[in-house]
């Protein structure tokens, strides 16, 4: 059951984490000729701001007591990223998987997550990262949060506060710092500043491999939800074309030499361009 | 799909100024709207901003939709979705466009969840296909590719990023409608602000020129080498990630996937090896000048102008070169 807006949080908070498995960006090759991109030879981790949504409720439940259920969405390989949320405090670990879940833009990621969010029921706070190092759109977060029904915060870079009353939150937008009260429950997006993510110890990665994943398919969450709305039936927008950024138009003069000289060519440039 | 018509933007405000990008998307609405033969709206949630109201006018709406009410004077991500949500549901846009500002990009996924529509993430680029179908350009990746993207529902929505479209010159004899809408008031929206505050001295990324040191710098009091040369050029300080996790300067400074997205007319990358996530955030500048000691630093591989050599000469340099030519550079 979802608390209803206005009654006060668990003292004992239930966690949800949102955490993606993506490819390490720096072994995914691009070729700039095709337009492709292969992530076949990269690694599998888990989303780095999403480490930092896990941690961020580990302190919560160090300070608080509490469970943290870790939910991911992806292909069966992501149990790994499950794994290691394990390893790293998590004590429940649930990974959506099915083909029909493939394909999925924000819209169907974020009611596929609400979904699972919904049958697991009881919760306080749900944590996500701010964005991910793939996909990179920063909009599932928001998007759970509205199916839902429940308020966010976004872009949080410290919880000064959290209590049987609520949460407080520090967050940027633009120019300006807010201190903001989350009155009983809902949802935060957290950016890297919020904390460092402790590195697992060999002890809690050995009994994690132990541990058991669930695994939830379309069936699992049809009692409620509306299996059209999953997977790229439910994506209203497609990716159809990819390119690389250009450099072109770059001008490229590179000065070589010693300080003196380059310093002098590059400052007879600068009088140009600061004129115009 | 066919009763959805016109184009519609986001006038995001902030103590009752409008936010640049705001005309921007007016600046490229009017375009598409034109492209399309159809009308530009824009809606604008704030209090007692009458004079503002006008100045979307003057920058390319047809017509207003103003809500004036206490309530919706600070962003209250509830408090605005729930009157946009009413609006977009009445009027029907084809194409609904914000900001990707934080405040776009926290209030946008939950209008587009509300009217079950797609989003499209900071795009760069807006255009109109044959059939009049939106093409959304945007980074992805950590900004290693651009993908397109279009969408099938209605409207067709999107983030866009801030300094990437042009805004239309002020034109103060433009005629337009303000249409004055009734605020849905909501009480209670679960989240409550206590404090507001100015994140920072700098805003690096209203900044036009921007020196940023990275890793080729030893210890955290060699930015002054920096500070002298941004100093002297009007700029500001700005910094790659790893010297902001150090503690070496404030984080709002930093420059790249996880700080600021910067496009200041000048962009100095000071030891700097231009990894893809530093590029991510400045790869836009007007013009880039790198100065690093490896000739195969990446950085140079988008620079405009670089200099091979250590940034403790380059830069002590380029401050006196400019100091003595002051009145013939700064001209
Ligand atoms: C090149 C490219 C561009 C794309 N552009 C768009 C676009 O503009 N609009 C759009 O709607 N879709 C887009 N998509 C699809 C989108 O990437 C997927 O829907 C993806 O499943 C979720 O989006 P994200 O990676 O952007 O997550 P984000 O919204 O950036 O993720 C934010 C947080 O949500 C949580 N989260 C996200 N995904 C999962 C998951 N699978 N399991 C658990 N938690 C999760 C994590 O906490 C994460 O830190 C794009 C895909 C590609 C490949
Ligand atoms: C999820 C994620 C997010 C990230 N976000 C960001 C981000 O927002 N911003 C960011 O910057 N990074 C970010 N990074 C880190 C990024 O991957 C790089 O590690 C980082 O950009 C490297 O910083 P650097 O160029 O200062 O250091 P290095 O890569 O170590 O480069 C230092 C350069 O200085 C040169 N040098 C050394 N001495 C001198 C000298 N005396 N004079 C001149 N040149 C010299 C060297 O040749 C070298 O090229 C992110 C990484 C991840 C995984």
């Amino acid at each position: 059951m979802i608390h209803n807006s206005g009654e006060a949080a668990n003292e004992r908070p239930n966690i949800i984490v949102l955490l993606k498995q993506v490819p390490d960006i720096e072994e995914v090759k691009f070729d700039t000729e095709k337009g492709t991109l292969d992530r076949s030879s990269a690694k599998a981790e888990p989303n780095p701001f999403d480490l930092n949504a896990l941690e961020a409720g580990v302190q919560i439940k160090e300070k608080l007591g509490g469970t943290i259920t870790v939910v991911s969405m992806g292909p069966p390989q992501a149990e790994s990223a499950l794994r290691d949320a394990l390893a790293r405090g998590a004590d429940r670990a649930i990974l959506l998987t099915d083909k029909k879940f493939g394909g999925a833009d924000t819209l169907a990621t974020s009611y596929t997550l609400a979904s699972a969010i919904k049958k697991l029921g009881n919760f306080d706070l749900i944590i996500c990262g701010e964005k991910t190092v793939d996909g990179d759109t920063g909009q599932v977060g928001p998007e759970v949060a509205e199916h839902l029904g429940i308020p966010h915060v976004a872009y949080v870079s410290e919880i000064k506060k959290c209590d049987k009353e609520g949460f407080v939150t520090v967050s940027q937008m633009g120019e300006y710092r807010y201190l903001t009260e989350l009155k009983s429950f809902g949802l935060i997006t957290v950016t890297k500043d919020i904390n460092e993510p402790r590195l697992p110890s060999l002890r809690d990665k050995l009994k994690a491999r132990k541990s058991e994943i669930e695994i939830w398919s379309v069936d699992d969450l049809t009692n409620g939800a509306d299996r059209n709305k999953f997977g790229i039936m439910g994506s209203p927008t497609s990716v159809y074309k990819i390119t690389i950024p250009s450099v072109e138009g770059r001008r490229g003069k590179i000065f070589r030499g010693t300080p003196d000289e380059a310093t002098k060519k590059f400052v007879e440039e600068l009088e140009k361009i600061l004129k115009v | 799909m066919g009763e959805y018509k016109g184009v519609m933007t986001f006038a995001e405000q902030e103590d009752g100024k409008i936010h640049p990008v705001s005309y921007e998307l007016l600046g490229k609405g009017r375009d598409i709207a034109d492209k399309l033969g159809v009308k530009l709206s824009c809606v604008l949630l704030g209090f007692q901003m009458k004079n503002e109201v006008n100045e979307l006018i003057y920058h390319g709406a047809d017509k207003i939709f103003f809500y004036d009410h206490p309530s919706l004077k600070e962003f209250d991500t509830i408090r605005y979705k729930q009157n946009i949500v009413n609006l977009v549901k009445e009027e029907k846009p084809e194409i609904f466009l914000l900001g990707a500002t934080h405040l776009g990009r926290s209030l946008g996924p939950r209008i587009a969840v509300a009217v079950k529509t797609g989003l499209t993430a900071d795009c760069i680029d807006l255009k109109v296909d044959e059939e009049g179908n939106l093409i959304q350009i945007r980074p992805a990746f950590s900004g290693n590719i651009l993908a397109h993207i279009k969408t099938k529902t209605r409207p067709q929505m999107s983030t866009v990023r801030y300094k990437v479209m042009e805004k239309r010159e002020r034109d103060p004899t433009r005629k337009g409608e303000i249409i004055m809408k009734d605020a849905e008031v909501v009480e209670n929206s679960g989240t409550n602000i206590l404090k507001k505050e100015k994140a920072g001295e700098v805003n690096i990324t209203e900044a036009d020129i921007i020196v940023s040191g990275g890793r080729g710098l030893k210890k955290p009091d060699d930015f002054k080498i920096l500070h002298e040369l941004a100093d002297l050029l009007g700029g500001v300080v700005g910094s790659s990630r790893p010297l902001v996790d150090e503690g070496w300067i404030g984080r709002e400074h930093q420059v790249g996937f996880s700080g600021n997205t910067v496009k200041p007319k000048l962009y100095f990358a000071c030891g700097i090896s231009g990894s893809s996530q530093h590029l991510a955030g400045m790869r836009d500048s007007d013009i880039i000048v790198a100065i690093n000691t490896d000739p195969s630093a990446p950085i140079f591989k988008v620079a405009d102008y670089g200099i091979v050599g250590d940034l403790y000469e380059v830069v002590p340099k380029l401050v006196d070169v400019i100091g003595k030519n002051k009145n013939k550079v700064l001209s």
